[in-house]
């Protein structure tokens, strides 16, 4: 095998960032998915154009102004320094916040998908059952929403251990820190190290391959949800 | 007049529609809103159930004020109804038993296997406790919902046109059960259709809606027999009457039944002599002559004195109103006929039905 | 009004077939006085310079996987002969066009003092670099970190860009209150354009030789050639020199 200690310690952060903001993004995914699904409030445009954000901007973007905002002048850091924080730029800390930002769209909009086509009348229904609203969600709304859930799941924290841009921007290549398996695959290739280069790179490609073929195998309408 | 359980103020804006009704309901029996689409029936339940917030209302049921005019709102999971939507509304993700058991469980605090077995019994669906909604007929389903509604012990039941979305077949197969259910129910039920027939075989009371008003309301023989409502003009247009077993006629397996203006003659039922019946007559079934006469293949005749002539939408037609002894009837007959007959208020005539359904 | 218009896109196209164009690729640090030079170059030669800034490895990738260059001017000498080589440069075209300054520089003003003292106080949190393995002025700034006997002890404070652009941007936001940098990234018209910083002594470190080679897919093109040999004149010279080259 052509995979160093370092490789394999940019594999375990890779992994452990992708949990970490997969986790974090289904907690805030899920109340912002479902105000996007059900309100009829003007804001809503703006909201979910915020949230498509990330789609369409090159990561690049996302993470200069990441660092900028993030930088001892940026707001971001004024408040993260006035908590006792510390400053975000070049911490694991820092790669999980931008990664919420960069792979929100890839949880919100499956989510959102499900409970639009789940329809109001389950919860009418199940309010006439009495059930109170949180009991109707979990009983009701996310047994109906699992493959939504199911497919908000993996393509966040596929696209987590896919980011490169924004990491490569806020992070500082540091060890265990924040050097990620794209990071690493970039360093490889930029060292002419092509041959551990071709490995992680294999992996990535075999990896992507497995979850989408999981995800379309376990879930097969779970591209439509996801378009 | 029974003690009032149902008080219904609504006021009500939607774009392009407005709800306003006032209305107070008998403790027991079935009451039907009826009217087109768009006359507001759906959104009155709605408002009733709490699913919607009507901007000033007061509901109060049994005495209890579900919302009053000072913005008081007991939201729908705190109101004890049941309530059955019109389309199949099973949660897809629980098999029957479970979807039975999520409203008692929460409106009780227990889910009875016996009860339910008993309810599902009751509903001819005790075989299709283990099954998915997906695997059920459009008939079958709404059975379970109804059930799952009464499982929940509500003191109120508010149905939505649920037979709207069967064919004829599975509404027939049905109907006998929400029959049974008017028996038996002690509670109010508010039940919408657009279906005279329904509204017929139902009905305790009839609430005629037109436009977000109520247009007419009161027991159901008499909303149907005012020749003033639109409902005159249906094609299903007919009286309900109520009448008497008097006697069997088994050699022509035949029923004799009395009522104050005659006798009528209906396919023999296993019913107690002297048991109360209610039977419908069309009135595109009823036709007029001016003297009685054996020669007819037809025996349900009796004498009736013209009440009144009105023009019915179809112009070739006009609708007779004749009373036979204080009973009301409706006869559908062209205008030709009318004029050539002669007839008009007052006139002494016999009344010839074709037609008769027994309702109970 | 249409009619002018055709005119118009005409006499673009003739004057297109007059001047033919050259594709350069430049290494980062040099993308601004690239800028400049290209302009003159144009004004000189007639011919037009299309610059593509990227970082001397994926620069490299790209040229070995048939990329359209037809001139290369890398951050480092060891490319370019590797190119030759190996055959996807013109024998014999090398040369080195600026040779690179390595500064120690902060943001803030009066931070950095004139001998670079501030690396040994260490009241600072973090400092930014190249990366060292594909950067030579990351590698530079490694090699004077050790030759003050610092390498371990600021390990762990160093954060890595991909490229001296990157430690620049780490270091302008505040990021990282130090950095090791391009002199030519902080320097315009012989004077430091902010911040405060110390301009490490060459003797401290590898010379920084960037040199330029003509591509084999630039071989004969006129526009190709005529820029190798702009880039060796005065003009091109001075532009080089006002940014904190040596030559």
């Amino acid at each position: 095998m052509a995979l160093e200690a370092q490789d394999w310690a940019a594999v375990w952060l890779t992994l452990k960032l992708a949990a970490t903001v997969t986790v974090l993004l289904l907690c805030v995914g899920t109340p912002l998915a479902w105000w996007l699904a059900r309100t009829r409030s003007r804001l809503r445009g703006v909201v979910s154009a915020l949230v498509a954000m990330p789609l369409v901007l090159p990561p690049t973007v996302l993470g200069f102004y990441l660092l900028v905002l993030m930088g001892p002048n940026g707001p971001v850091g004024g408040l993260t320094q006035a908590l006792g924080l510390g400053l975000l730029p070049f911490t694991f800390q820092g790669l999980v916040l931008g990664s919420l930002i960069y792979s929100m769209p890839f949880v919100v909009q499956p989510i959102q998908n499900a409970i639009e086509a789940i329809g109001a009348r389950p919860l009418e229904v199940a309010a006439t059952l009495r059930a109170r609203p949180w009991d109707s969600f979990w009983t009701v709304v996310v047994p109906l929403a699992r493959p939504g859930f199911l497919t908000a799941a993996v393509l966040g924290f596929a696209h987590t251990v896919g980011e490169f841009g924004v990491v490569l921007m806020i992070g500082g290549n540091i060890p265990g820190q924040t050097r990620v398996v794209s990071v690493q695959i970039f360093d490889r290739v930029e060292a002419f190290e092509y041959a551990h280069a071709h490995w992680l790179a294999g992996s990535m490609v075999a990896f992507s391959f497995l979850v989408l073929l999981i995800l379309y195998t376990v879930n097969p309408d779970a591209r439509r949800r996801a378009a | 007049m029974s003690p009032t359980a149902l008080e219904l103020r609504v006021r009500h804006r939607l774009p392009g529609f407005e709800l306003d009704v006032d209305l107070t309901l008998p403790a027991r029996g079935v009451s039907v809103l009826f009217g087109h689409s768009g006359s507001g029936k759906t959104t009155l339940l709605r408002c009733v159930a709490g699913l919607e917030r009507a901007a000033s209302a007061r509901i109060a049921v049994h005495g209890e004020v579900w919302q009053d005019e000072h913005g008081g709102f007991v939201p729908a999971w705190q109101r004890p109804l049941g309530y059955v939507f019109q389309e199949a509304s099973l949660f897809a993700h629980l098999d029957v038993r479970r979807n039975l058991a999520y409203g008692m469980r929460r409106a009780l605090g227990r889910a009875d296997a016996g009860e339910i077995e008993a309810m599902a019994e009751r509903f001819g669906i005790a075989a299709l406790l283990a099954r998915r909604p997906d695997k059920l007929s459009g008939g079958e389903r709404q059975r379970v919902a109804i059930a799952r509604a009464l499982l929940t012990r509500p003191r109120l039941l508010l149905m939505d046109e649920p037979l709207s979305a069967l064919d004829a077949a599975r509404k027939q197969e049905i109907l006998p059960y929400l029959e049974r259910l008017h028996d038996a129910l002690e509670i109010p039920v508010l039940y919408v259709t657009h279906q005279i027939e329904e509204a017929a075989r139902l009905a305790d009371h009839l609430v005629l809606m037109e436009q977000g008003r109520v247009r007419a309301v009161g027991p159901l023989e008499e909303a149907l027999a005012r020749v003033d409502l639109p409902l005159a003009q249906d094609h299903e247009a007919g009286v309900v009457l109520r009448a008497r077993v008097e006697a069997h006629e088994p050699d022509w397996h035949l029923t004799r039944l009395g009522f104050a203006g005659g006798t009528l003659h209906v396919s023999q039922r296993a019913l107690e002599a002297g048991a109360p019946v209610r039977v419908r007559v069309l009135a595109r079934d009823v036709s007029v002559m001016l003297e009685d006469s054996a020669a007819s293949s037809i025996q349900n005749r009796f004498a009736c004195t013209v009440a009144g002539i009105s023009a019915a939408t179809d112009p070739a037609h006009a609708l007779v109103s004749l009373e036979a002894s204080g009973t009301r009837l409706f006869a559908r007959v062209t205008r030709r006929a009318v004029t050539q007959l002669g007839l008009a208020p007052g006139m002494a005539v016999w009344a010839q039905v074709k037609a008769v359904a027994l309702l109970d | 009004m249409k009619k002018l218009g055709i005119l118009l896109v005409l006499a673009g196209l003739v004057a297109q077939a007059h001047a033919d164009e050259v594709k350069v690729a430049v290494a980062a640090n040099f993308a601004a006085p690239m800028q400049k030079i290209a302009q003159a170059f144009e004004t000189a030669s007639g011919h037009k310079a299309v610059v593509s800034v990227g970082s001397t490895g994926s620069i490299y990738a790209q040229i070995r996987n048939g990329a359209p260059f037809e001139v290369f001017l890398a951050a480092d000498d060891e490319t370019p002969a590797k190119l030759e080589s190996e055959g996807a440069g013109v024998k014999g075209s090398r040369f080195t066009y600026a040779v690179g300054k390595l500064a120690l520089w902060s943001a803030t003003p009066g931070l950095v003092d004139a001998k670079g003292e501030v690396l040994r106080q260490g009241n600072f949190r973090k400092l930014a670099i190249a990366n060292p393995k594909t950067a030579p002025y990351g590698a530079a700034g490694v090699e004077v970190m050790r030759k003050l006997g610092l390498a371990d002890a600021l390990a762990p404070r160093i954060v890595q860009g991909e490229s001296i652009a990157q430690a620049w941007q780490f270091v302008s936001t505040g990021n990282a209150e130090l950095g090791f940098v391009a002199l030519s990234q902080i320097w315009q018209d012989g004077a430091l354009k902010g911040g405060s910083a110390w301009i490490v002594p060459e003797s401290d470190y590898t010379p920084i030789r960037q040199d330029a080679i003509l591509l084999a897919k630039g071989e004969g093109k006129p526009a190709a050639q005529a820029l190798m040999g702009f880039l060796k004149g005065d003009a091109a010279r001075a532009v080089i020199q006002s940014y904190g080259y040596a030559h």
